[in-house]
C-alpha cells in the first residue's frame, strides 16, 4: 500500500474543522452532552473514544475483505464493543476516580455513531494505515469540540478548570455566582450550537443550502 | 466484496471466529485487570471510612491502607440483635453482596422501608475508631435512594452515639451541579457535631429548607429536594431500630467489650 504523506496528513486534520464529527455531520451529540460538565471527564471520555475510533478502524480495515456483506454490521459492533469492554476495564484498574463517574458512558462509545460512522464508511473501503489515522482524526475532532464545550461549562458552571477553582464561587464564599444551567447536559446544545454557527461563520462552505 | 465471503459456510466461519477471538480478549482484560480493580475499590472505601472519621482530610493523600490498618477495627454485627457475628470474618464480609442473597437478607415492606433499599442485609459490617484502648467513634455504612440513584457512604458518630463526627458518600449518580454536593466539602462540614439521635436514642434527623437551627437540622441541597430528603430518610433509617439501633444500643451500654 502507498503511503501518501499528503493524504495521511488531510486525513488526521480534516474532521478537526473543515468536517468535524459533531460540529458538522452531528453525530455522537449524545455523549457530547453527558460528559462535558467537567474538563477532566471530557478529556478522559475523548481519549477513550479516540482510541476506540482509532482501533476498531484499523482493525475492521485489516479483516474488511473477509467481511460478510449480510454480517458486517454486526461484525462491527462486536469489534467496537470489545474495545469498549476491555477500555472500561482500563480506566476502572488505572484511572478509577474518573472512571467511577464515567463508567456508563464509557459503555456507550459502542452505540456511539462516530465509530460505527467510520467503520462502516472509511474502514470498509481503506487500508489498515490509512483507517487507523481516519479514526484518530475523527477521534481527535470529537475531541476538540468536547473539550472546548468542557471548557466553557466547567468555567462558568462550576467556576473551575480541571477541579482547579478559577472563578470563586459564591458558594465557597468568593464572588462568583455559578450558572446552574450548564451544570446540566441541555447546556450543551447551546454551546455546541453557538460552536457551530461560528465554525459556519469562519468555514462558509460547511453552510447548507437552504 | 467477492461472492465466496456471502457464502454460507464463510459467514458462519467468520462469525464464529470473531466472537471467539473478542471474547478472549474482552476476558483476558476482565481477568487480568481484576486484581487492580479490587484494590481500587477496596482503597476507596478504606479512604472514604478515614474521612468520614476525620482521621484524613477529604483531599490529603497518605498511606490509606496502613492508616486503615493502624487505627481502625471492622466487626461484623447481626443487625437484629446487635450483636458481634464472630462467625463471620470481616475481611470476606461485604454487606452490599450480603444484601442481595435472599439467605443473608430480609426483604423490606413499603413501611419499614423509608430509605428504599429494597433489602436489607441481616449483617452490617461497623468501623470502630480506638483512642487509648477506649472508643471514640464508630462508623457505621448507609445507603439509600436519592433522585437517580442509590447513594452508600459512611457516617462516623462520636462514643455517645448522638453526635455526628463525620459524614461521607463515596458513590451515588445524583445529579452534577445538583444532588452530587452531597460530596460537597462545604456541605459535608455542617454535619459535623449535629446530633442525629434525640435524647432518648430515636433517629431525628431533619433536613430543612429554611437554615438550620437546631442540633438535629440539617440545611437541604438547594435545587436537589429529592437527594436530600433521601438523605435524611437513610440517616434515620440506618440509625434506627430497624438497622443499627439495637447495635448503637450495646455500644452505649458498654456492652460491646469497648
Amino acid at each position: 500500500m502507498a503511503f501518501d504523506k499528503a493524504e495521511a496528513k488531510s486525513v488526521i486534520t480534516t474532521p478537526i474543522f473543515d468536517n468535524n464529527p459533531i460540529a458538522l455531520q452531528v453525530l455522537g451529540i449524545c455523549s457530547a452532552l453527558a460528559v462535558t460538565g467537567k474538563m477532566d471527564k471530557a478529556f478522559v471520555m475523548s481519549l477513550a473514544l479516540t482510541t476506540v475510533c482509532a482501533m476498531s478502524n484499523l482493525l475492521i480495515s485489516l479483516i474488511r475483505n473477509h467481511i460478510p456483506s449480510s454480517i458486517r454490521i454486526i461484525v462491527q459492533m462486536t469489534i467496537i464493543a470489545s474495545l469498549v469492554i476491555v477500555v472500561d476495564q482500563l480506566l476502572k484498574a488505572y484511572a478509577y476516580e474518573i472512571a467511577k463517574e464515567l463508567s456508563v458512558f464509557v459503555g456507550l462509545i459502542i452505540t456511539n455513531c462516530i465509530v460505527m460512522g467510520r467503520a462502516e464508511a472509511y474502514a470498509m473501503k481503506n487500508g489498515p494505515g490509512m483507517s487507523f489515522l481516519d479514526g484518530l482524526g475523527n477521534g481527535l475532532g470529537y475531541s476538540a469540540l468536547l473539550l472546548v464545550v468542557a471548557f466553557f461549562r466547567e468555567l462558568f458552571g462550576s467556576g473551575t478548570l480541571f477541579g482547579y477553582t478559577i472563578l470563586d464561587p459564591i458558594r465557597d464564599g468568593g464572588w462568583y455566582q455559578t450558572n446552574g444551567l450548564l451544570v446540566l447536559p441541555p447546556s450543551a446544545f447551546f454551546i455546541i450550537g453557538l460552536l457551530i454557527w461560528a465554525l459556519r461563520s469562519w468555514k462558509k462552505n460547511q453552510v447548507e443550502a437552504a | 466484496m467477492s461472492a465466496s465471503n456471502d457464502s454460507f459456510a464463510k459467514t458462519i466461519f467468520v462469525a464464529v471466529a470473531l466472537c471467539l477471538v473478542c471474547s478472549l480478549v474482552v476476558s483476558g482484560a476482565a481477568v487480568m485487570l481484576k486484581e487492580d480493580q479490587q484494590a481500587n475499590k477496596a482503597a476507596d472505601v478504606q479512604r472514604s471510612i478515614l474521612i468520614a472519621a476525620g482521621i484524613v482530610g477529604p483531599n490529603e493523600q497518605a498511606n490509606f491502607s496502613q492508616l486503615f490498618a493502624d487505627k481502625i477495627e471492622a466487626q461484623v454485627i447481626e443487625l437484629g440483635t446487635g450483636e458481634v457475628a464472630s462467625d463471620k470474618s470481616t475481611k470476606d464480609f461485604d454487606q452490599r453482596q450480603a444484601a442481595k442473597d435472599p439467605a443473608t437478607s430480609v426483604k423490606l415492606s413499603k413501611k419499614d422501608d423509608p430509605a428504599s433499599i429494597k433489602r436489607r442485609s441481616n449483617y452490617g459490617k461497623v468501623y470502630l475508631v480506638k483512642e487509648n484502648g477506649k472508643l471514640s467513634k464508630v462508623v457505621l455504612p448507609i445507603h439509600g435512594y436519592g433522585l437517580f440513584s442509590t447513594m452508600y457512604g459512611f457516617v462516623a458518630l462520636e462514643n455517645d452515639t448522638r453526635t455526628v463526627a463525620g459524614i461521607r458518600f463515596y458513590e451515588h449518580g445524583e445529579t452534577p451541579g445538583l444532588g452530587a454536593e452531597i460530596t460537597n466539602p462545604q456541605w459535608i462540614a455542617q454535619w459535623d457535631g449535629k446530633k442525629v439521635l434525640s435524647e432518648d436514642y430515636k433517629p431525628n434527623l431533619e433536613v430543612v429548607k429554611t437554615g438550620a437551627e437546631q442540633p438535629n437540622e440539617v440545611d437541604a441541597l438547594s435545587g436537589a429536594t429529592y437527594t436530600s430528603t433521601g438523605v435524611e430518610n437513610l440517616i434515620n433509617y440506618w440509625l434506627g431500630d430497624n438497622a443499627f439501633g439495637p447495635f448503637l444500643k450495646k455500644l452505649r451500654g458498654g456492652k460491646h467489650g469497648v
